[in-house]
């Protein structure tokens, strides 16, 4: 590369010097304008960006009279907080709140627990037809989710597994194709010797994924809980499908029929999507560059 | 056998047996290993085929029947597919919304993702924190994210009402309107454009300086250093982002369910929602199972199209000319 490099600049570098002084002045000058520029827009695209945000929380704390105020009351005066107290009176968000914990925590587990098995055999284990099987698994990323519901519900029904977690919580104990996706790259850059190293001592096949893959592919581990997490939390079509019952709704669901239900009281729907959003927050605050790799290596949406 | 062969039978013959031995254990510890890796993949396996290629024939075979989901289904040959394509307007209406929108929305968040990573691939200060705001909001999604955004495009209250108005403009009738209805969820969904921004600019930073360093020096200017340098060196992760891109926008769900159930005069009935009421309010499963199908195969030709012309625009660096 630097060969490359010296032998174009060479001839350059002479006729640069003779004219320097005013070309580096207006590339300077230049190069100021845009940067000045760049800040412009990626400060105008910040204040775009996190306006719904501030809108939604500055509305969660307002009363229906201070929503309706224009211009737009920012910083609410009062502050109300009460819609954090009353919507817990006007439906049983506490249970939606339990229920959307028992979920994520459910779904997050099962989707730990599966890829990683199911990654480790794709990267480490020889058995026949291993590639063909990963490819069956990234090809069916393209399966629309709508074309395996339908016989789904109807197979969950047949078993009596309707308003139940269990059809959205079996299901997540087996693997997925991102999640194991980003474990198996994990798992092959651990170095065969080891393994082979860990066979000879007597080690078992579980043992050796256990203490030694297991540990080495924690950055993995922690990206699939992240994105799981996100997923579970925010899931919505699964638990209007399969649940029927009021006490076992999720957030979502929760949220939703609130919304239906009483159409105009703004300021505490924004409160219930606020309480929805906050841990979803809170995780991206305390484990930003964890979702930031993820994204990065698997290229999926967050 | 060992006597007649050499007058040192020990010597020679001492690494054979071994061999012999060493083989068929070799060929069992290779079976062995099989039948464990066998056994961990039914972690994947077991649910592959209860929860998708189970589901996936089933549904196939629902898709030639009519069944409201109870006794057995009577079997109607291609009836629903003819019904769909001949006698459904609906199913047209939802396959324009939903294509109109992608056809919107799919360039803007190649395009906006694409020029906010350049912006920020800079060597300026506080690069990280605008990173972090342009991501967030990705995190956020579902339910919660469609409440709010149907309140930001409120008519009378809404913020993005109230800002236009700052410029005098509107107010318009986003979510009211089956004009605006599209454009206002491609804004709502371009919120989330931030995961697109990381994978760019996780892109932009690896691509070797050094062939910034030869564009500047053959005096190439943005533009052409773009065409001939960023643009080729990106397309694979372009190309990535394109295909994952389309295969989740032409199944939206939560947002128009939320935000509009579909409407105004179904201007935003998005083609899983024409799914969800025929399977779920009607309870024509048979039809349903068609209408999923006929998705299937859609994005089964679309991909095979992108991945077709991948040739034509798709850097590959091993390839040979």
């Amino acid at each position: 590369m630097s060969i490359l490099a010296n032998h174009t600049q060479t001839p350059r570098a002479t006729t640069q010097t003779d004219t320097d002084p005013p070309v580096g002045t207006s590339m300077r000058k230049k190069s100021i304008q845009s940067r000045i520029v760049s800040y412009v827009v990626l400060v105008l695209g910040s204040l775009a960006f996190l306006f719904p945000l501030a809108w939604l929380v500055s509305t969660s704390l307002k009363t229906q009279d201070q929503i309706l105020v224009y211009p737009i009351q920012w910083l609410p005066d009062p502050v109300n907080w009460s819609n954090y107290v009353d919507l817990f009176d006007v439906a049983p968000f506490g249970r939606y709140l339990l229920n959307t914990v028992l979920l994520t925590v459910g779904g997050v587990a099962g989707s730990l627990i599966g890829s990683s098995i199911a990654a480790y055999a794709f990267a480490k284990l020889r058995f026949p037809g291993r590639d063909v099987f990963f490819m069956v698994m990234l090809a069916t990323l393209m399966v629309p989710s709508w074309a395996t519901l339908i016989p789904s519900y109807v197979l969950f029904a047949r078993i009596g597994w309707l308003d139940s977690f269990a059809p959205i919580l079996v299901p997540a104990l087996f693997a997925a194709p991102f999640n194991t996706f980003l474990l198996r790259q994990f798992f092959l850059s651990i170095p065969n010797e080891l393994d082979e190293a860990a066979k000879i001592d007597g080690a078992s096949t579980f043992r050796i994924f256990w203490s030694i893959a297991l540990p080495m592919a924690r950055p993995a581990l922690i990206i699939v809980a992240l994105f799981s997490f996100l997923t579970y939390w925010n899931e919505y079509l699964l638990p209007l499908v399969y649940l029927q019952s009021d006490d076992k709704y999720p957030l979502s669901v929760g949220v939703a029929n609130f919304i239906g239900l009483q159409n105009q009281d703004f300021a505490l729907a924004m409160t219930g999507a606020a309480i929805a959003i906050a841990p979803c927050l809170i995780l991206f605050f305390i484990a930003q560059r964890w979702f930031i790799q993820g994204v990065v290596i698997t290229g999926v949406k967050g | 056998m060992t006597a007649t062969q050499t007058p040192h039978p020990v010597a020679p013959n001492a690494p054979t047996t071994a061999d012999e031995r060493r083989v068929p254990r070799r060929r069992t510890a290779a079976r062995q290993e099989a039948r464990t890796g066998l056994l961990w993949l039914q972690a994947w396996l077991v649910g592959f085929a209860l929860f998708t290629a189970f589901p996936l024939g089933f549904s196939l075979y629902l898709a030639f029947t009519d069944w409201n989901g109870r006794g057995t289904p009577g079997f109607v040959g291609l009836q629903n597919f003819i019904t769909l394509f001949t006698a459904d307007p609906l199913f047209w209406q939802s396959l324009e919304v939903t294509g109109v929108f992608a056809l919107i929305y799919l360039p803007l968040s190649l395009l906006l993702g694409f020029s906010m990573a350049m912006l920020m691939n800079q060597k300026l200060r506080g690069v990280t924190v605008f990173r972090t705001i342009y991501y967030l909001p990705s995190v956020l999604s579902g339910v919660a994210v469609a409440v709010l955004w149907q309140f930001v495009f409120n008519t009378d209250y809404g913020l993005v009402n109230w800002l236009l108005s700052l410029f005098g403009l509107g107010p318009v009738n986003w979510l009211q309107d089956s004009a605006w209805v599209i454009p206002a969820i491609v804004i709502m969904q371009l919120w989330g454009v931030g995961s697109s921004v990381i994978v760019y600019l996780g892109g932009l930073q690896g691509i070797p300086s050094e062939l910034y360093e030869v564009a500047r020096v053959d005096g190439a200017g943005f533009w052409s250093t773009l065409r001939t340098v960023t643009l080729p060196m990106m397309s694979p992760v372009i190309f990535f982002q394109l295909v994952l891109g389309i295969i989740a926008t032409v199944q939206i769900f939560t947002q128009a369910y939320i935000m509009t159930g579909g409407g105004p005069n179904y201007g935003s009935y998005f083609y899983s929602l024409n799914i969800y009421n025929q399977a779920f309010t009607n309870l024509r499963l048979g039809y349903s199972s068609a209408m999923s199908w006929v998705l299937f195969v859609i994005i089964l030709l679309i991909t095979l199209l992108v991945f077709r012309t991948a040739r034509l625009w798709v850097y590959q660096p091993n390839e040979r000319k």
